[in-house]
């Protein structure tokens, strides 16, 4: 038997695959439902050698990631709703001061303390606009566990690519929910490791000098070159400054980095897709149950086809407005009041043939959930 | 030595105003470091948010200007990922114990290898001269118009309360103990508060009628007293100067090698 397979919780597939994806160090505080990944990655970094330490709270916790990343390491922290609120101004200053690193927000029914052990996706909105300012964010989901190891390993390596904070938005389904994984060989998945600059020593390092293709090489603190990290506006040295070009010129770097690559970040799976006339948009837990409706349906000859995104920040508009041109309708399915479908509507030419098929009081959205509004759409009554 | 060896003269004129007490701690600080002999790639400085915070980008080390109040949680990440490096923090009043009291008393209690400077003018100055934790009652501010209510921390209790393994208080005014208890503080094994009063003239004094930076430098002189003199004794509202604690107990990287010692057992 192949001793990489493993019957694990979703929990379990993200720590398994940042060990995987060469994770050195993690900070964190207990929240359900995302303690296991800290409690899994207590046992496994020491092993490795790797730091493990639990914070007092979620705000130091993203804090000392984005610390031990300035000395070379590859790290994440993982937390929930209310945790991940408390985590917004220093994923803004990771954002604003490019470092890169991976947020698990294992999300809950909010808002508040909300119901910490049943499952939601209420959080999508607050992963994109939650820090304040102008700014661009990567956020990635999975739905299945397989799913979930590739995604976090993606996660690293975008983090190191384009040198910024990536969101992980899993669900307590998820995360909670027992299923086969297959541990991928080392080499199978390729990882990205730091661009470190190849500046001498003695020689000027510009930290916030980006090269031509957009990257901006690192230089680890202890090592040769000394500079400054700021969360104000800076220049290529990393110093403050007020002056109206450094402000323009920075911002755009922050957001255009991510958003003129909007395509080639966007991950999703496609099912039925190809003569679909009704198009189903889902991601994470809920897209399970998507893909059981079109799989049913499409027994009984109905048109079904499902997206099912990974990619949910930067939003993937284009692709969505392609894949569902001409198509008669399009439904959402999502467990929120339709975060996901506001960005559907703006995306595609028809906003008005867009539907919601949700279920918002914390329980699971079942098939039949979706193939009620289904049936309204086809006319045939619930 | 000159204190331009560590300075990053790029980034200068710096920010403060004319007689504030700031610049003799960085002065201070600088000369512990030179006195030490330590080399500038292995320093990293951390600061937070505020007047005091600004410190950091004007040293030539690696040097990370984070968000209010967090300053210590960011280097206790630079600090367990790579414990050979000296960590040294400097922080307002406001930002150590008001919005960073949290992230400062665990710290503390993990005895984490940092050096912790709390610059304190009992005053938020960047803002506009707001009452902090360590203004006391009677104090006058912007947002105490009629007096400040709140009663002060005592840094040097609290710390201590929290497990810090060193702890010392000085003034602007002593300028040679600055240096002489930061070189202390850099050497210790573990957590190291050194608290400085430090004069802020255009809010603090200003507002409290206590005269140009001069003459609330001659307040330090005069408040303040070395630890147990006999003038503490028949004033006892002197303040004391001096070193508070200076004990050995497991440092936290340290420990944490054992975990890791532990969890490969050994290999």
């Amino acid at each position: 038997m192949n001793k990489n397979i493993k019957f694990v919780q979703g929990n379990e597939a993200v720590a398994e695959a940042a060990m995987y994806a060469g994770l050195s160090f993690f900070a964190g505080y207990p929240i359900t439902p995302s303690s296991e990944i800290a409690e899994i990655l207590a046992k496994r970094l020491p092993e490795n050698r790797g730091k493990f330490i639990q914070m007092e709270d979620e705000i130091a916790s993203l804090c000392a990631i984005i610390g031990a990343s300035l000395t070379g390491h590859k790290v994440m922290t993982a937390t929930s709703g209310p945790g991940f609120s408390l985590m917004q101004e220093a994923l803004g200053y990771a954002v604003m001061t490019e470092i890169p690193c991976v947020i698990v927000n294992v999300m809950r029914g909010g808002p508040s303390t909300g119901i910490p052990t049943h499952g939601s996706q209420g959080d999508v909105n607050q992963a994109r606009w939650g820090t304040h300012g102008d700014h661009a964010i990567v956020a990635l989901t999975a739905s299945t566990h397989q799913d979930i190891f590739e995604v976090t390993v993606t996660a690293f390596n975008l983090a190191e690519t384009y040198r910024t904070p990536v969101i992980l938005l899993f669900d307590e389904v998820v995360a909670h929910m027992r299923e086969r994984l297959v541990i991928p060989e080392k080499g199978e998945l390729p990882l990205v490791e730091r661009l470190r600059t190849s500046v001498k020593e003695g020689v000027d390092y510009h930290p916030y000098l980006p090269r031509e293709d957009g990257r901006l090489p690192m230089s680890d603190f202890g090592g040769v070159h000394r500079y400054n990290v700021t969360g104000l506006y800076h220049d290529m040295w990393g110093f403050p400054s007020s002056e109206p070009r450094v402000v323009h010129g920075l911002i755009r770097h922050l957001v255009d980095k991510l958003e003129n690559r909007v395509n080639k970040l966007a991950r999703y799976k496609e099912f039925f897709m190809e003569d679909a006339q009704i198009v189903l948009i889902s991601y994470g837990s809920a897209a399970r149950s998507a893909l059981h409706v079109v799989t049913n349906r499409r027994l009984r000859g109905v048109r079904l086809g499902l997206l099912e995104l990974q990619t949910l920040w930067p939003f993937p508009s284009e692709i969505i407005r392609e894949k569902c041109a001409g198509v008669r309708a399009v439904i959402v399915v999502e467990h929120n009041m339709g975060q996901v479908m506001q960005s559907v509507k703006m995306a595609v030419e028809q906003p008005d043939s867009v539907f919601l098929a949700n279920r918002i009081d914390g329980t699971f959205i079942t098939p039949t959930d979706i193939q009620n509004i289904l049936r309204l759409i086809q006319g045939k009554g619930v | 030595m000159s204190n331009k060896t560590y300075l990053r003269e790029r980034f200068f004129p710096h920010l403060w105003c004319p007689g504030c007490g700031h610049g003799i701690v960085l002065s201070g600080l600088l000369r512990a470091v030179e006195q030490l002999g330590l080399s500038k790639n292995e320093i990293v400085m951390v600061s937070g948010i505020g007047c005091s915070a600004r410190i950091s980008g004007y040293v030539d080390f690696h040097t990370l200007h984070t968000i209010h109040g967090r300053a210590l949680a960011f280097a206790t990440g630079v600090k367990i990922s790579l414990p050979e490096l000296k960590l040294i923090v400097p922080m307002g009043d406001g930002d150590a114990l008001a919005i960073g009291g949290n992230h400062f008393i665990h710290a503390a209690r993990r005895n984490i290898d940092i050096t912790a400077i709390v610059m304190n003018n009992r005053i938020y100055g960047m803002t506009g001269g707001q009452f902090s934790p360590l203004s006391g009652p009677g104090i006058n501010a912007s947002t105490a118009p009629y007096a400040n209510i709140d009663p002060a921390f005592d840094v040097v209790e609290l710390a201590q309360a929290a497990g810090a393994t060193f702890v010392a208080r000085t003034t602007a005014y002593h300028a040679k103990q600055i240096t002489d208890f930061i070189k202390q503080a850099i050497v210790h094994r573990g957590f190291a508060v050194v608290e400085i009063l430090t004069q802020c003239p255009t809010h603090f004094g200003r507002k409290n009628k206590e005269g140009s930076a001069v003459d609330m430098l001659k307040r330090y002189q005069e408040s303040t007293t070395p630890i147990g003199s006999k003038a503490k004794q028949e004033n006892p509202d002197l303040i004391e100067r001096g070193i508070f604690v200076q004990k050995e107990a497991p440092e936290y990287c340290d420990q944490y090698d054992l975990v890791i010692e532990r969890a490969t057992g050994g290999q």
